[in-house]
């Protein structure tokens, strides 16, 4: 089975590298960089975890704040380490499909929660004071 | 490129025209980049991205309308999202070390990391069924209220991608076994790989933005 490894590869002549010891492409990934983002990311989860279950802020808005600041932090973290993205991946075509992403998840989610956020005040019947100041 | 646009001069428009071979008005060449699929599974994986945030806004939106049904600091159980976050964080890395064992081409050591992320994959559905057993037992089913909706919606797909993430990987795992570290099947590996991790990633905002801030008073 592996003798067509050469002979089913999708490169060309053109296409290849003289040698088929990485895959076009492929990023190198290491052993130091897997362990470096994982101990990130356990100590960028334990932290929201330990604040929001000892109660470490008397406020909910900061708890909030702090705690979506930390997932931000650890969403960069995997990035990079894990699924290896940088300026270079690609060409930069990966980074550019990203932030157009970004970019429309910033719209969707800002966007429904500003539309939306009287929906309860505005869906909800009028009182009884306002019914009889109708015209 | 620099053939496709030549800069003619008035004087030299001629010339130009009696020579039509210089002349180029297409790509005559294909334009490959340097690992398509890599590339192509991004980008897929960009609009699921896109699914999830659709989904988040969703909860976003609806999160806080209990229909005076039980609300998330009476439901969610943080010690089991715990455990279920570190079963997905660990099978992260351990697909990672999955990976270092391809790129050193030993088949073995592969098989036998690719079986454990699968575990740990696993370990993550069963767990999350089981809470949401609980909660549809409980009373708290996705019908009792918009909140309840938006999170079994939410929740549920992200599990759905895991399972279907364990299902692709039992058949990688059988391929390579078959097929040997050949090209074709590293390739699908490291789909997979961006894939599990992507999915890690949603994760991520999943624990932090519905169980975490739904806990909060």
């Amino acid at each position: 089975m592996s003798a067509h490894i050469e002979a089913t590869s999708p490169h060309g002549p053109a296409g290849g590298h003289g040698h088929d010891e990485d895959d076009a492409g492929a990023p190198h990934s290491t052993f130091k960089g897997y362990m470096t983002g994982f101990v990130l990311a356990v100590i960028l989860t334990a932290i929201p975890f330990a604040i929001v279950m000892g109660k470490v802020f008397d406020k909910s808005s900061t708890t909030a704040l702090v705690i979506l600041a930390l997932a931000v932090v650890q969403i960069v973290v995997h990035m990079i380490y894990f699924l290896h993205m940088s300026t270079k991946t690609e060409g930069g075509w990966s980074l550019l499909a990203l932030v157009f992403t970004l970019v429309l998840v910033v719209i969707t989610l800002s966007g429904s929660i500003w539309v939306m956020y009287h929906l309860n005040a505005n869906m909800m019947p009028p009182s009884m004071q306002e019914m009889k100041n109708m015209p | 490129m620099s053939e496709l646009i030549t800069p003619t001069l008035p004087g030299t428009m001629a010339e130009k025209v009696s020579t039509p071979a210089n002349l180029k008005f297409f790509v005559t060449e294909e334009v490959h980049p340097e690992n398509g699929t890599l590339l192509g599974f991004w980008l897929y994986l960009m609009s699921d991205c896109l699914i999830f945030a659709v989904l988040f806004a969703v909860y976003a939106v609806l999160g806080r309308n209990y229909a005076a049904g039980p609300s998330g600091a009476d439901l969610f159980d943080l010690p089991l999202v715990a455990l279920n976050t570190s079963m997905l964080l660990l099978s992260s890395i351990t697909y990672g070390f999955a990976m270092l064992e391809m790129q050193r081409k030993r088949l073995r050591p592969m098989l036998v990391w690719l079986a454990v992320t699968g575990l740990l994959g696993a370990a993550f559905i069963g767990l999350e069924l089981y809470e949401f057993a609980h909660l549809i037992h409980e009373g708290a089913g996705p019908q009792r209220s918009a909140f309840l909706s938006a999170f079994f919606t939410l929740v549920g797909t992200h599990g759905l991608h895991v399972t279907v993430g364990i299902v692709w990987l039992v058949t990688l795992m059988v391929q390579v076994a078959r097929g040997g570290l050949i090209l074709e099947n590293r390739r699908r590996l490291m789909c997979l790989s961006m894939f599990w991790h992507f999915l890690d990633v949603v994760w991520i905002g999943v624990f932090t933005f519905v169980y975490l801030m739904g806990t909060l008073p």
